[in-house]
Order: C-alpha cells, then sequence, then structure tokens
C-alpha cells in the first residue's frame, strides 16, 4: 500500500484556485520533494495531507485514513514540521521535545532527539532565545519525536546555514534509513536533487512536473544555450539541436560568430523553465 | 500513558509557563491585593449604612469573585486566542494529545493563579486591613463551591468568549472592559444595594453579581443579608444561576471551539 494516494485533489479560498485537480502517489518508505515558487500551493496541499485544511474535491488517503477525519491512532503514526511557529516561547529545548514525547506510545529518547538535530549545546536555552536556524531544528526535533511513519517537513530549512543544512540532509538520509516515508516542501533545488526519491513540481496548483531527480537534470541534459553578439546585441536561443543551430548561425556570419557560447542549461534553469511556462 | 498523567503534566506544564511570565505574576496574580490596597486606603474604615461592617469587607468578598473572573475568564480569553495565533493549537491538534489534555491544563492555570490571588487578598487583608475570615467550617465549605462553581462558569465563559477574538491584543482589548464593567455593577467597586435598579438588573443577568454576592454571604456577617437587595445573600439562587452559565457557555465551546485562525482550514 502506499503511504499516500491523492487523486483530483482540488482546493479553492474563495475564487482563487490553490490547488486544482492534482495527483501524486508516494510510496512507502520513499522521499518525495514538493518544488515549487512561493504561493504555487505546497503548503495547502501539505496541510491538507495533515488533516488541517479541508478540501473542496478529490480522494486523498494518508496511511490509509482520510485525513479529513483524522484519529488519535493515525496522529501518533505522522511526524509535522509547520512552516512556521512561534509557540514554545518560554519553554526550554529539553521541557519542548520532553513534553511532546509524553503524546506518543513509543517515542525516541529524548537527549538523543536532541543530539540528532545538533541541539545539544541549547538544550537548556528557551525557544525564545533560540537562533530562526536553531528554532527550526527544534521544530524538527518535535517531528521526529514520536518515531513516525510519515514525517512531513513544510520548509524545513528555510533560514539554515549551509552547514546546518548539510547536517539536516544526514539527518533525513537517516530517517530514510530507518524507513521513514518522508514528504518535504521547498524551493531550494540542490535540496531536492540531494534528498529525493521523486520530485513534484507545483506551480500555480498546478502539478507541472513528477519524476525522479535524475530525469529533472536529464530534461536539462538536453538543452542547450547558445549565446552570441550580434549587430552589438547580446543574443541568446535555448535548443536540443545545438550543432545543427551552430552551422545556421555559422553560415551567417563570414568567419568567426562574436563571442560564442555554448552552454548545457542547469538544473536550476529546467526547473525555471517548467514553473515559468506552466508546461510539463 | 494514561489520560490522568497527561492532565497532571499539562497542567504542571501551564503553570510553570505561567509562573515564567512576569507580567501575569505582578498584574493578575496581585492586581487584587493592589486594588484593596487603593481602595481600602481611601475608604480606610468606612462602615456601610447602619451597620458595623467596613467597606473593606464589603470590597474583599467583591475581589475573590472578581479574582474568579480575572484568573479564569480574562486569562483564558487573552491566553487561548494567542495561542491560536502564534501556532501553539496548531501544534497540540496535530499530535495525538486527547483534546480534553489543554483544556484541563488551561483549568489548572486558572485554578492556581485564584487560589494564589484569594491567599494572598486573605492574608494581606486579615493582617494588615483587619478583615475578618470566615470563623466556621461550613462557611469555608460555601466558599470553597462558590470559588468551583464560579471558576467553572468563568473558564467556560472565557473558552467561548476565545473564539470571537482574533489574537490575544484583540481579546485583552475587548475581555479587559467587560470584567471592569462588571465590577462597577456588580456590587464589587459600589455597593450593590446602592446603585440604580436598572443597572442592577443588568447585572443579575449575569455571574459576577451573583459571585459578589454569595460571597458576602461567606465573608459578611448574617445580619447584613436585610442590606442585600433580597434581605438575603441568595445562595442557592446563585448556585443555579451560575450552573445555568456553566451548561450555556459550554454549549457554546462546544459548538463554537476552533484549533485553527481561521483563514487556516
Amino acid at each position: 500500500m502506499n503511504a499516500i494516494e491523492i487523486t483530483g485533489l482540488t482546493r479553492r479560498y474563495g475564487d482563487f484556485v490553490a490547488v486544482s485537480n492534482l495527483d501524486l502517489s508516494v510510496a512507502t518508505g520513499e522521499c518525495v520533494t514538493i518544488l515549487g515558487p512561493n504561493g504555487a500551493g505546497k503548503t495547502t496541499v501539505v496541510e491538507i495531507l495533515e488533516g488541517y485544511r479541508h478540501r473542496d474535491g478529490g480522494e486523498v488517503s494518508v496511511l490509509g485514513l482520510d485525513p479529513a477525519h483524522p484519529t488519535k491512532s493515525w496522529r501518533q503514526k505522522l511526524g509535522i514540521v509547520l512552516q512556521s511557529a512561534n509557540d514554545l516561547g518560554e519553554l526550554t529545548v529539553r521541557e519542548s521535545v520532553e513534553h511532546f514525547a509524553r503524546y506518543y506510545p513509543h517515542p525516541r529518547e529524548v537527549d538523543a532527539t536532541i543530539e540528532l538535530v545538533g541541539l545539544s549545546e541549547k538544550a537548556a536555552a528557551r525557544a525564545t532565545n533560540l537562533s530562526g536556524g536553531q528554532r527550526r531544528r527544534l521544530d524538527v526535533a518535535l517531528g521526529v519525536i514520536g518515531k513516525p511513519d510519515l514525517l512531513f517537513l513544510d520548509e524545513p530549512t528555510t533560514g539554515f546555514d549551509p552547514e546546518a543544512r548539510h547536517i539536516f540532509w544526514g539527518l533525513i538520509e537517516r530517517l530514510k534509513n530507518e524507513g521513514v516515508t518522508i514528504v518535504l516542501t521547498t524551493h531550494y533545488l540542490e535540496e531536492a536533487d540531494a534528498l529525493a526519491d521523486h520530485v513534484v513540481v507545483v506551480t500555480r496548483g498546478r502539478k507541472v512536473a513528477d519524476t525522479t531527480p535524475e530525469e529533472l537534470g536529464s530534461r536539462s541534459e538536453k538543452l542547450v544555450n547558445v549565446r552570441w553578439i550580434e549587430q552589438n546585441e547580446k543574443k541568446e536561443h535555448r535548443t536540443a539541436e545545438p550543432t545543427k543551430f551552430v552551422a545556421e548561425l555559422a553560415s551567417r556570419f563570414s568567419g568567426e560568430i562574436p563571442e560564442l557560447e555554448v552552454v548545457r542549461t542547469t538544473l536550476e534553469e529546467a526547473y525555471l523553465e517548467l514553473v515559468e511556462t506552466g508546461e510539463p | 500513558m494514561n489520560l490522568l498523567s497527561l492532565y497532571a503534566h499539562r497542567s504542571r506544564l501551564e503553570i510553570r509557563l505561567l509562573l515564567r511570565n512576569r507580567n501575569a505574576v505582578v498584574f493578575s496574580m496581585l492586581l487584587p491585593v493592589f486594588l484593596l490596597f487603593i481602595f481600602g486606603s481611601v475608604f480606610n474604615k468606612t462602615k456601610l449604612g447602619h451597620t458595623n461592617v467596613s467597606f473593606d469587607q464589603y470590597f474583599v468578598a467583591g475581589l475573590l469573585a472578581s479574582g474568579l473572573l480575572y484568573s479564569s475568564f480574562q486569562q483564558l480569553a487573552i491566553a487561548i486566542p494567542e495561542e491560536r495565533s502564534n501556532g501553539t493549537l496548531k501544534r497540540l491538534v496535530g499530535s495525538p494529545m486527547p483534546p480534553s489534555v489543554y483544556f484541563v491544563g488551561k483549568l489548572a492555570a486558572s485554578t492556581f493563579t485564584y487560589i494564589f490571588q484569594a491567599i494572598a487578598l486573605l492574608v494581606i487583608g486579615h493582617f494588615s486591613y483587619g478583615i475578618h475570615l470566615p470563623h466556621s467550617t461550613s462557611l469555608w465549605l460555601d466558599f470553597v463551591w462558590i470559588s468551583v462553581l464560579g471558576l467553572t462558569a468563568s473558564s467556560l465563559l472565557g473558552i467561548a468568549f476565545s473564539n470571537f477574538a482574533k489574537n490575544g491584543q484583540s481579546a485583552s482589548a475587548l475581555a479587559s472592559p467587560i470584567v471592569l464593567f462588571f465590577q462597577f455593577t456588580s456590587g464589587v467597586f459600589f455597593v450593590y444595594a446602592n446603585l440604580p435598579k436598572w443597572m442592577q438588573d443588568i447585572a443579575a443577568v449575569f455571574p459576577l453579581k451573583w459571585m459578589a454576592q454569595a460571597m458576602r454571604g461567606v465573608f459578611l456577617p448574617k445580619y447584613f443579608a436585610s442590606q442585600e437587595v433580597a434581605h438575603s445573600f441568595e445562595l442557592p439562587k446563585a448556585a443555579l444561576i451560575l450552573g445555568l452559565w456553566t451548561v450555556g457557555a459550554a454549549l457554546v465551546c462546544r459548538f463554537t471551539f476552533h484549533w485553527l485562525p481561521k483563514n487556516e482550514t
């Protein structure tokens, strides 16, 4: 059975269609990354799966249950890291983790969990005194304290410095090895590339790609940017047949083509093209 | 983990958080004592009517009733919208916590605040202002049930009220004047029997008048009943009216309580 099964998911806010007819399957033990610009509908999708938001249409099953009707035993199998949280201000890191551990039947060990997210030195600090990145790591600790089967992470590394991000990626690898199914939203492409088994690109509430990071990468390798100068103007053309295009270009110039460059598009460019055109 | 131990754990956490909030300790827990100090200094030993009862003694009964509103109605009406807007409730409802655990924790914090207020008021009142304390076990038992019923009704009203405020600030701006209004009209700051009839009639619909009057039944001598509008402290009627408010508020909570801000569902 798949951990998550979505067909035709639709959600509107008034006249605004936030999510439109979205299909998605996530296999048990898989790490899926939902990639997309701000306002693409990522959080809406994730919060419907978490049982927070209602939907206007479509079928949704999360760990075999419709999240519109959450139960306690279902909640015990879920870990949630919300996009933003300002709660727990006057509690210390250890108090918060220790407190939430009590709500789960088989929680992780409290100090080991604090260690896992790299907050051991801050265990006695109050949440309000943590930096943005440390605060996010506390949220992650609370997301994993219950040993979830399925973990949702909504933009978990926002505010992380590069080192903290790499520590976090290591943590995700570790959870993947434990067999945890992970749904992660991000707008960092390299994060999707590093972690995901499966990448879903969402823009304007629609799914425009559902693929592996490798395929998303190879999509970029098929396209090449050709740049040159013509009549004192910078020109650029994106093509899948660069040799043919350069040959044609060469016939227009007598001799050298000024400042000719032939460059493969990056993963980022492939992603941006997907997001801009909204076409799969 | 059984439910009772979760109740105990969450209650300890709520009380610990309360004590870490210095504003709450000073302004909420010690407010009745400040008020006694101010009013006590102004009216000193003024006697009421042809009785031997001082205004201070009358005022202490009203302050205990006000303390019920401060510690539960006002505290919850402000804290819950704040916790709704800062994500506390969202995190809790996304966890497997049984929902009753949250409410038990909040009631524990309110009870703690009330007990703290009442002890501070009665101890300081007794030793510095010559406030007479109840002299029989049955009066103390009356004090206990009035407190328990008053806390229950006011807490539920606070939770019900919390559903209509956007955040802690707007809740505070709404709840504080409401409490003040009832203190003026329900026999806390002024002697109830001396208020205009229309004001008495309005106040008599709401809980504070009945909590204050019942507290007077505990803290004032029996003969003072003749000075009350009904020539009685009407404890059974107070119990009935507070009971009705409890049921009504519980129903409002049942149908309006929401864990998430309206735009996040």
